[in-house]
């Protein structure tokens, strides 16, 4: 098996930010809350690596808390998906062409049938702006993802003679589901949930930035953006520090997510 | 054919039948009091009162759920309380700059994605689809409220080719509106161009390797020839899948968009909704776009019913 370049670029991108997240806990240049307004929009120099904002918040210490703050509604999101879809998907499997099952369906399809992002603003816009909401919002769109994905993939598997073994060894199909379906569909599932994680990054970024998403005083990078808009023209760079962290992110979640699929999925090794 | 139309047209009208449901309630029900809702914490008594009279809310959910569906379905989408307008008239207008945005998008959109699939499939595996294959990651990871902001300043500002935000009106000529809408088209399309192009591709791709393709080389048929007699078509069915989910994508999605460019479009008239607190108009439009959304996709559905035929019998 071959290293794909694709896999090693978007691990250590991912990887980068995960680690900055994480040392944001402990550490940051300068706390993120504290104004300082005498050293306000100040170029990126030896004593601010990045410069300050027009409050006098160092820029880069609030890049590092934006991280956090990403991955954290992000992680929220993708981990509702699972926690609701993946079960969904695996009891819809088991009694296919139930009326269950029909009913997960066609619940899908009603889910993707609507706008996400014109969703996610209207629970937002009901429920008040707060990063719980935006995690809510984007997480109940990755439930029928997930849904599927585990579905389809627990389908064929159903058909194998090592789960017919198992139901006839008198194996109920809740334990088949998990002790053997479950397993072999985790690879997909780590695939799928490396998309959403990075669709779920755009999303936040795009809420904050319209003002429904993370609020102040925690930095997130949608919002930063949305500051740096009116005074483009007197510190491009902060408008162009988040933006980039944002595209960077998910560029390396969906080279992870790419470079996943490829080693996972058997129909590409037979052809190297 | 008839009975796989029916069975479609059947889910149709179920999903917006549930869709209405759930958008009624997020909207009328789970914030309690729509009316002290709009009017926020320090309305008087009195005056949540006489605003309850005149949106109608006097009624039980259920009545009022009525009184709103049969009302879209014979064209009243209730009238704004901000704007003290039919919310129809709010969206014809709102639609007079979303629709052309949308559409400009797609056609920018496929005008890009078509060609560079093209592109990198033929010439699989070599520096030029390597090239795109990259181009493409990066589009896709883009977020376009920022590609937006990076337009402006480059081809606004700097450059002064186009205007930074703001629509004309189509009164002042098509061609000013034209190019009011050209960034913002730009700043929405090449992220979906990216995706369908490797769409594209990887369609292209898979009809390349099939059984005809071989048949139709030796018989004599260039590499050329056979892409673009034989390969083109078939690999079209998963292009115009993305192109209809695009396309809903785009009349829905392009709120933070609009907002970028204060184009007083569908989705900039949500957000202002939403802001002014008129439900009102939030729920009729959203509901609305859920419309556009499925019926586009019923539209694509019934496409490929009458393209493909194994799709018929398939149901």
């Amino acid at each position: 098996m071959t290293r794909s370049p694709s896999l090693i670029a978007g691990a250590i991108l991912s990887a980068f930010y995960l680690i900055v997240a994480l040392v944001s806990f402990a550490w940051t240049p300068y706390p993120v809350e504290v104004l300082n307004i005498a050293d306000k929009l100040s170029p990126p120099s030896e004593k601010y690596w990045l410069g300050t904002d027009h409050f006098g918040r160092d820029v880069l210490s609030m890049l590092m808390v934006g991280a956090r703050t990403s991955i954290g509604v992000a992680v929220a999101a993708v981990g509702i998906g699972m926690g609701i879809g993946v079960p969904l998907g695996l009891a819809a499997a088991a009694n296919r062409n139930s009326l269950f099952d029909e009913f997960i369906m066609r619940g899908n399809d009603l889910v993707f049938a609507f706008p996400s992002l014109v969703i996610a603003i209207l629970i937002t816009a009901v429920f008040g702006p707060s990063a719980v909401n935006a995690i809510l919002a984007i997480g109940i769109f990755n439930i029928p993802v997930f849904a599927r994905v585990s579905r389809g993939a627990a389908l064929s598997l159903w058909t194998l003679d090592y789960i017919f073994s198992a139901r006839v060894a008198g194996k109920r199909s809740f334990l088949i589901s998990i002790e053997h379906i479950l397993p072999n569909i985790a690879n997909l599932l780590v695939v799928q949930g490396t998309i959403q994680f990075s669709l779920g990054i755009l999303m936040e970024a795009g809420l904050s930035y319209v003002g429904l998403g993370t609020q102040p005083p925690t930095p997130s990078w949608g919002r930063m953006l949305a500051e740096a808009q009116t005074m483009i023209y007197l510190a491009p760079r902060l408008a162009l520090l988040p933006g980039l962290a944002i595209l960077t992110m998910v560029l390396g979640l969906n080279l992870l997510g790419d470079g996943l699929r490829d080693r996972f999925d058997p129909q590409i090794w037979r052809e190297r | 054919m008839i009975r796989y139309l029916a069975l479609r047209f059947a889910s149709l009208c179920v999903t917006l039948l549930v869709a209405s449901m759930v958008i009624f309630a997020i909207v009328e029900i789970i914030p309690g009091d729509p009316a002290s809702f709009m009017l926020g914490l320090n309305a008087e008594p009195d005056t949540v009162a006489a605003l309850k009279k005149e949106l109608g809310l006097t009624g039980s959910a259920l009545s009022r759920y009525v009184g709103w569906t049969t009302g879209m379905l014979a064209g009243d989408f209730g009238t704004s309380y901000t704007y003290r307008v039919p919310v129809s008239e709010l969206v014809v207008a709102r639609l007079s700059v979303s629709l052309p945005l949308a559409v400009y998008a797609l056609i920018l959109s496929t005008a890009i994605a078509f060609p560079v699939g093209l592109i990198a499939a033929s010439r699989r595996g070599t520096a030029t689809d390597f090239g795109i294959m990259g181009a493409t990651q990066l589009g896709i990871a883009l977020p376009n409220f920022w590609f937006a902001m990076l337009l402006v300043v480059v081809f606004a500002v700097g450059l002064r080719w186009f205007s930074a935000g703001g629509f004309p009106g189509w009164d002042e000529g098509v061609s000013s509106g034209i190019k009011a809408l050209t960034l913002p088209a730009i700043a929405l399309a090449l992220p979906q161009a990216s995706i369908l192009a490797r769409v594209m591709r990887s369609a292209l791709l898979e009809t390349l390797g099939k059984d005809y393709i071989r048949t139709a080389r030796a018989k004599g048929l260039s590499r050329r020839q056979a892409i673009v007699r034989h390969a083109l078509r078939n690999a079209l069915i998963p292009v115009l899948t993305i192109i209809g989910l695009q396309f809903a994508f785009l009349l829905a999605g392009a709120i933070i968009i609009e907002n970028v460019f204060f184009l007083p479009g569908l989705g900039r008239l949500i957000f202002q909704g939403i802001t002014q607190r008129d439900l009102v108009v939030v729920e009729s439009v959203v509901m609305l776009l859920v419309f556009a959304v499925v019926t586009v996709n019923f539209l694509v559905d019934i496409a490929y019913a009458a393209v493909d035929p194994r799709l018929r019998i398939r149901s």
